[in-house]
């Protein structure tokens, strides 16, 4: 009884991908759409899962930039490395001595002649702190703590940034969401009115059949795999589109990073995501077609 | 078998198709309806595949009242019936074979048990060299052969035909007549529509006459 079963679902699924093979054109167009309608949402959210990732590095290790005063002397920078290991939030610290920094600048930037030509170095000695704290109103206190100290001229954390980022990424979760709901409509709508087509090319095959004794699951089944196979095509193509956008993105962005000296590589969608959108994406062709079976096929009653 | 009690049938339209219809086929029995066509001989035929329901009385087939079949009873009911329609029926974007296939997919046979029975069928037909045509290339009896083998594939214990030698020559129409006494003598119950009256001259069954919707003696 199993086997039978399988046999005829088995059977179902071959029959529905002779019929997709049989009118390519068709089929691929639908496919098409569908991929591009689905890779839409799907691409905003991999590039905000980009976004946030970037951001959660930054936020998840805080750094604080500390300038002294131009004209810090050695034990200036003594008694701030004294301080500094006094205060328990922070993790970690680096000094960076102004004529260290200077070499820095010479090499990353290509200033060498400028550089050069300077009557004296223009760069303070810093500190970098690494902090073990996240929220950003101890950050705040802690940079205005460090502000106070009279050997330091200004200390630089930008939390803002951070907070408006964070800010933008919620309002862009908004908006994939009322995307995807849209575009799943619309895939819905369009799968709905491809099984409303093939339902008609079929009038005779479903009213022979129930004739002979055939379950109105039996007729289902066919239209449902279709929906089903198309939606999953749908969201492969998707899948494509999005691969293949993230990395031409990544081939031009590599030497806007070795620039800036900044090493972005955006992620492709992870195993997860992937098989959620195929997932989906099968569910919703299914979808359509289970709708547009149910308010067509009881009109095809024998007589 | 087939058991009618004060059946009849009335259309929307006012028409009155079939009136206070009794009749009782028992099981194995053979039985031709006769009449004029518009004498109600379809309508009663679809009465008992629940293709048509009645409008009033009881209609049972092996006791079961199919009068008052739930809609999701009656492709259990058809698969019980083997059904010969008028008009064919037959599915011409598929080749001999799948055409009669059809009633095994839909009763979940697995694929090896149907396709020889597939095969028996079309053999009792004479049509097991055709398998891999086309219905469209058929001709008249060979069409009508092939309704047969897709009526019989399933091995139903009721075979229903309606007017099953219609246009045929009449070597072609005896022919297929000897097929449904051959299936009768296996104990199959056997009721064909005709009005064709050179099939009834010299037969040894019932036959049931029905003029403007009821049944005469």
């Amino acid at each position: 009884m199993i086997r039978a079963w399988l046999t005829q679902h088995g059977f179902v699924f071959f029959h529905t991908l002779k019929r997709l093979a049989s009118s390519p054109v068709t089929a691929l167009l639908s496919i098409t759409v569908m991929g591009i309608a689905l890779s839409l949402p799907t691409g905003i959210y991999v590039l905000m899962e980009n976004l946030q990732s970037i951001s959660g590095q930054t936020a998840s290790s805080p750094q604080i930039s500390l300038f002294l005063k131009q004209d810090a002397k050695k034990e200036d920078i003594d008694k701030v490395q004294q301080r500094l290991k006094e205060v328990t939030q922070i993790v970690n610290y680096q000094f960076i001595p102004k004529d260290v920094a200077l070499t820095q600048l010479q090499q990353s930037s290509g200033t060498t002649d400028m550089v050069a030509n300077l009557a004296r170095n223009p760069l303070p000695d810093a500190f970098i702190v690494y902090t073990r704290e996240h929220i950003s109103v101890s950050l705040e206190q802690l940079r205005l703590a460090m502000q106070s100290w009279p050997e330091v001229a200004h200390v630089q954390f930008d939390s803002a940034w951070i907070d408006r980022l964070n800010a933008l990424l919620k309002l862009g979760r908004s908006v994939v969401l009322m995307l995807a709901t849209l575009l799943s409509i619309a895939i819905i709508a369009i799968m709905f009115n491809t099984i409303r087509l093939q339902i008609l090319t079929k009038r005779d095959e479903i009213e022979i059949s129930k004739l002979i004794g055939a379950t109105d699951s039996f007729i289902r089944r066919p239209f449902l795999y279709f929906g089903a196979i198309q939606g999953l095509s749908g969201g492969i193509t998707a899948w494509l589109i999005i691969m293949l956008g993230i990395d031409t993105l990544n081939r031009k962005l590599r030497p806007l990073t070795q620039l800036y000296d900044f090493n972005i590589n955006l992620q492709y969608l992870s195993l997860q995501d992937s098989i959620s959108l195929l997932l989906f994406s099968a569910w919703l062709g299914w979808l359509g077609a289970r709708i547009s079976v149910a308010s067509h096929l009881w009109q095809i009653e024998p007589k | 078998m087939i058991t009618f009690k004060n059946v009849s049938k009335r259309y929307p339209d006012g028409y009155t198709a079939l009136n206070n219809i009794d009749l009782a086929v028992e099981p194995g029995e053979m039985v031709f309806l006769t009449g004029h066509s518009g004498a109600g001989k379809s309508t009663l035929l679809k009465l008992i595949a629940a293709i048509e329901r009645p409008t009033s009385g009881v209609i049972a087939i092996s006791g079961q009242n199919i009068a008052q079949l739930k809609l999701a009873a009656i492709p259990y009911l058809r698969r019980k019936i083997g059904f010969i329609f008028q008009d064919h029926k037959l599915l011409f974007d598929r080749n001999v074979f799948e055409n009669v296939l059809l009633p095994l997919q839909i009763s979940n046979f697995d694929i090896n048990t149907a396709a020889s029975r597939v095969r028996a069928a079309l053999d009792k037909v004479g049509l097991l060299k055709k398998e891999k045509v086309l219905p469209i290339t058929l001709s008249g009896g060979e069409r009508q052969r092939l309704c047969i083998a897709r009526a019989i594939v399933h091995r139903p214990t009721i075979l229903i035909a309606d007017e099953p030698t219609g246009n045929l020559d009449v070597d072609y129409a005896r022919d297929i007549m000897a097929m449904f006494r051959s299936f009768n003598q296996v104990g199959v119950t056997v009721f064909i529509a005709t009005h064709d009256a050179s099939l009834l001259e010299d037969t040894q069954h019932r036959i049931l006459s029905l003029k403007q919707g009821k049944l005469a003696a």
